[in-house]
């Protein structure tokens, strides 16, 4: 088997390790660990596919190259985001469980009127 | 193709055993930390697909940078593991087991069956290169032939830093974001961010100069000095600007704004939007990387230090 195959299994467990851990933990942390983990997967399998296409003397495919470029840091974007909203949530509720029913145990430190 | 040799098979394996860990250890820290390993490694097997730029991009930003997000939420978090016990039933998970090992075989089978005669646009990308007179293929791409996704990712990037500002609480708007950092003036932290911030700076404007011809470019460039700001920061040494500050805001819409500026200007003057004049075209590209690398610094870096926290004397 060739390394490219290789490591083209490896991306493919690594999003269904991640589609999993996303579905099944409950805490906030954990699902965008785990859909990190899924996207690195993805990106990987354009990596694969680019490794395939080297042509012209290039070792990989420059355009799926720019594309995970351009992933990688929308990724990077989408996450701090979501951390950020997830310390919010948490200073704001005094914990970060996404359950409706949650119990609200709010300091309310910021929101005076409730 | 070459048969897989020791070193790719371990890399594999490690890679796989990270993901493994990062999904089925108990405390989130451990996780986290798992994960950062996993961006690292990660970035090895990029080096192994011949795609240095990305490689460079997954350790800085994915793995680096990514990883400090996380773990200093991981951090922040660690009190409330216990009060957050709702696993889901044994059903649910079996079915997510099912579902998840479906969706990765169904890839497997792609990846062994793809066709042998690889589609590729590497000698289109070769054979335009001359309209910019850079020699590296993934810059071309990234900022001529497919110049309106990474115009566009930029507005990601500010979008991003919008939303994270705006959770901030009525006292704090507009105020420094983070917490404010104190280290020891004499210790290990303030010393190093004294003596790597000059050698930081150096490289990470040599990343963004070689990229126009070997790897490299604005985002790698942009996550060191990133970095280096930061480490100023966490040793106490500076601090965060306030999110009111009128030259900070100028200098996070200065790439996306130049680079929209000089699309316009194809737009009037030229063939199409983001069509540059061939005989300017080097010297554009490498003006909009420079404002680039300035935003993607400070829009890194800030995205890091999180909401305002701390409201400014008017």
């Amino acid at each position: 088997m060739s390394a490219v195959t290789v490591f083209g299994l490896t991306a493919a467990a690594a999003v269904g390790l991640g589609l999993y851990g996303l579905i099944t933990n409950p805490q906030p942390l954990r699902k965008l660990l785990a859909f990190n983990l899924l996207g690195s997967g993805v990106f990987l399998l354009f990596g694969i596919i680019g490794r395939r296409g080297a042509a012209a003397g290039f070792g990989n495919d420059p355009v799926p190259q720019a594309l995970v470029i351009t992933g990688i840091v929308v990724a990077f974007a989408a996450t701090a985001l979501a951390i950020a909203l997830l310390l919010r949530l948490f200073r704001t509720a005094g914990s970060t469980t996404l359950r409706s029913d949650a119990p609200r145990m709010g300091r309310g430190a910021d929101a005076p009127g409730g | 193709m070459s048969i897989t040799t020791v070193f790719e098979s371990v890399l594999a394996a490690l890679v796989l055993g990270l993901a493994l860990w990062t999904i089925a250890v108990r405390e989130t820290y451990s996780a986290t930390v798992g994960f950062v390993a996993y961006g690292l490694m990660v970035a090895l097997i990029w080096v192994g697909l011949d795609a240095i730029d990305v490689a460079l991009t997954e350790a800085a930003i994915g793995g680096g940078l990514g990883g400090i997000v996380l773990l200093g939420a991981a951090a922040r978090l660690r009190d409330t593991e216990s009060t957050a016990a709702e696993t889901p039933n044994r059903m649910v998970r079996l079915g997510a087991a099912a579902l998840s090992a479906a969706i990765a075989a169904a890839l497997a089978i792609a990846i062994l069956l793809l066709p042998d005669a690889a589609p590729t646009l590497a000698p289109a990308a070769v054979a335009n290169a001359a309209a910019t007179g850079l020699a590296n293929p993934v810059t071309n791409v990234l900022m001529a032939f497919r110049g309106m996704d990474t115009a566009l990712e930029k507005v990601v990037l500010l979008l991003a830093i919008v939303g994270v500002w705006s959770l901030a609480s009525d006292q704090a708007w507009g105020g420094r974001p983070g917490p404010h950092h104190e280290a020891d003036p004499n210790g290990v932290l303030a010393f190093l961010a004294r003596l790597l911030p000059p050698v930081g700076i150096v490289i990470g404007v040599y990343i963004l100069w070689t990229g126009a011809d070997h790897p490299g470019g604005a985002f790698q460039g942009g996550a060191v000095l990133a970095s280096m700001w930061l480490l100023v920061i966490m040793a106490g040494l500076a601090d965060t600007p306030p999110a009111s500050s009128r030259r900070l805001r100028l200098v996070l819409v200065a790439g996306p704004g130049l680079f929209f500026l000089v699309g316009l200007g194809g737009l009037c003057f030229g063939a199409a939007f983001l069509a540059y004049p061939i005989a300017h075209a080097k010297p554009l590209i490498l003006g909009i990387e420079t404002a680039m690398l300035l935003t993607i610094a400070a829009t890194l870096a800030l995205l890091l230090a999180g909401a305002p926290e701390r409201s400014v004397p008017r």
